[in-house]
């Protein structure tokens, strides 16, 4: 017979623990050494010249890489800022209240572009694009922005309508008892506790215009190039440290925004 | 009267708030899909584009040939590898995240609730950055003067440095290190819910380690299993900057093949088939995952 001792952890499961810490190790060796190699100061990839913030220095002054991380940067707050009104206007009409007639509808084509490979929407979004091209004469960005806001939607949705979903709606009734109107409620009482769901919504639907390769790639017109597309366009070519360096710059924010969203998230638990 | 009233002033000004999300998504997400069916109908231009005659051809060419001169009808055999080659490369890459993700989750959702945050936010990091600079990362490990290659010839293992970049297997690695993330999230959203007190009983019962993970927690978890392998196989299917950066021309995927039929391929026609063929099989997936997972529920 098997005497169980005090301190056996019944959570324990052979190798499991040895697997996950190896999986951290997997997940984190490439992009650590990713960022090392971002402070190389020798000419390639391959050498360690020492420490140096020469490849920095370099996509600082690069034309094609300031115009790209500008395009990006405009890119995307465009598209968050479409992207966060209409997700917030969405959440507001499709959580508290009764379930009405096309509710699910809304849901499936509001989540789209979560279901839906981003290779078969960029192709359909180029063909699109192409005749409203020849239609109207117009190559601007508008395309990208449009493009982004879409995919951005479903990020900015879900954590409004979980914030929404999590307020009761006492204080509504309170406001409207003393005789606020619906437009003073919303502006006075909904929209204020609404605000940190907003914010992360906001924020998630950045990093994803920022990060997005494919439907850029395929949307884009001849000189239209974000930082992914450019850094996609350098991997054809001999590698630098130059590619590290923007890609380190590119995880600062990335890792910055993200960590700023998980504080907002947190403080409601 | 007065209840109905309120019923569809209720519903309009659900659809009236929704109406904004749902046009931008038409416009610029769900609308134009339906132009890549119908071009998926269409007969190929000469040079790129196509003429607005109704075929089946595109269809035809997915699966068959024909010869140019004499008009015989053969399979399409590099269409097929490729094809083959996307359903091989997701399902090991299923299998590879599962094995390395059920741990990982296992070992985040057994921590004390203060550290737990911290490891889950360790995961999501790589969830939410750059899939072109995690594949950038992976390719800098994989090639020939790379991480990897340096350690091994450094403690003697091989000589000569191995060959991994532009292989498939190259492409493997990337997609089981890119798509991990997607494994272990909702993996852990099963463990979280699990009740341990489950496994106690077990091992008053004088069960094993392992017949207590067969027999009492992977049913329980499987529809966090279920979830975890369907939202890893299906970017694994539609994948298109992995197989790219680290395939390397050659060693293509769906997504690649699609790419190059609006490209030097000019096959306008047929890269839309191929694009419905995929949104098919991903929407059918989903279909299939829903009706599973509701069956359970209800």
């Amino acid at each position: 017979m098997m005497a169980r001792s005090r301190n056996f952890d019944i959570t324990r499961l052979p190798g499991f623990t040895l697997i996950a810490v190896l999986s951290f190790v997997l997940l984190y060796a490439p992009i650590i050494t990713l960022v090392i190699y971002s402070f190389n100061g020798g000419n390639s990839v391959n050498q360690w010249g020492g420490l140096s913030l020469k490849w920095y220095a370099i996509a600082a002054q690069n034309e094609a890489v300031q115009s790209a991380a500008i395009r990006s940067f405009v890119i995307a707050i465009w598209a968050s800022i479409i992207a966060t009104t209409v997700a917030t206007m969405a959440a507001l009409g499709t959580s508290r209240r009764a379930k009405f007639k096309g509710q699910t509808f809304i849901y499936i084509v509001i989540n789209q572009p979560l279901m839906v490979p981003e290779i078969v929407t960029a192709v359909a979004l180029l063909l699109f694009f192409s005749w409203i091209k020849i239609a109207t004469g117009y190559a601007g960005l508008g395309y990208l922005i449009l493009a982004h806001s879409a995919f951005c939607v479903p990020f900015a949705y879900l954590p409004i309508k979980a914030r929404l979903d999590g307020m009761d709606t006492a204080m509504e009734t309170a406001a409207a008892d003393l005789y606020a109107s619906p437009l003073q409620t919303f502006r006075h009482v909904t929209l204020p506790l609404l605000m940190p769901g907003i914010g992360a919504g906001a924020m998630l639907a950045f990093i994803i215009s920022l990060d997005d390769v494919i439907i850029t790639e395929f949307v884009k017109s001849a000189g239209q190039d974000t930082l992914p597309t450019y850094m996609l366009g350098q991997l054809r070519r001999a590698l630098t440290p130059e590619v590290n360096a923007i890609s380190t710059v590119l995880l600062a924010v990335s890792v910055a925004v993200l960590t700023v969203f998980f504080l907002i998230t947190r403080k409601r638990g | 009267m007065k209840r109905n009233d309120k019923a569809s002033r209720n519903a309009r000004n659900g659809w009236l708030l929704s109406t904004p999300a749902l046009l931008v998504l038409f416009v610029a997400a769900t609308g134009p899909l339906v132009i890549v069916v119908l071009y998926s109908f269409l007969e190929k231009g000469d040079y790129s584009g196509v003429r607005w005659i109704f075929s089946g051809e595109a269809w035809f060419r997915i699966l068959f040939e024909r010869d140019i001169f004499d008009g015989t009808v053969s399979l399409a055999d590099a269409n097929l590898s490729i094809i083959w080659r996307s359903i091989k490369l997701s399902f090991m890459t299923t299998v590879i995240t599962f094995v390395l993700g059920l741990p990982t989750a296992w070992f985040i959702a057994t921590r004390s609730p203060a550290s737990r945050a911290f490891w889950l936010f360790l995961i999501t990091i790589p969830f939410w950055t750059n899939l072109l600079i995690r594949t950038f990362a992976i390719m800098e490990v994989l090639r020939n003067q790379g991480l990897l290659n340096t350690f091994l010839i450094h403690y003697g293992l091989i000589d000569t440095p191995l060959q991994i970049l532009y292989t498939d297997t190259a492409v493997l690695i990337g997609m089981a290190y890119v798509y991990l993330p997607l494994m272990v999230l909702p993996l852990f959203a099963a463990i979280d819910r699990f009740d341990f007190k489950l496994i106690e009983a077990g091992y008053d019962l004088y069960a094993s380690r392992m017949n207590i993970l067969r027999h009492v927690i992977l049913p329980i978890i499987k529809p966090g299993i279920v979830a975890g392998c369907i939202l890893t196989f299906i970017p694994s299917l539609g994948a298109y900057v992995t197989p790219r950066i680290l395939g390397g021309g050659k060693n293509m995927m769906i997504g690649n093949f699609i790419e190059l039929q609006f490209g030097q391929g000019q096959n306008w026609p047929l890269g839309a088939a191929l694009s419905t063929v995929l949104l098919v099989i991903v929407l059918g997936s989903l279909v299939l995952y829903t009706r599973i997972s509701s069956r359970r529920a209800g």
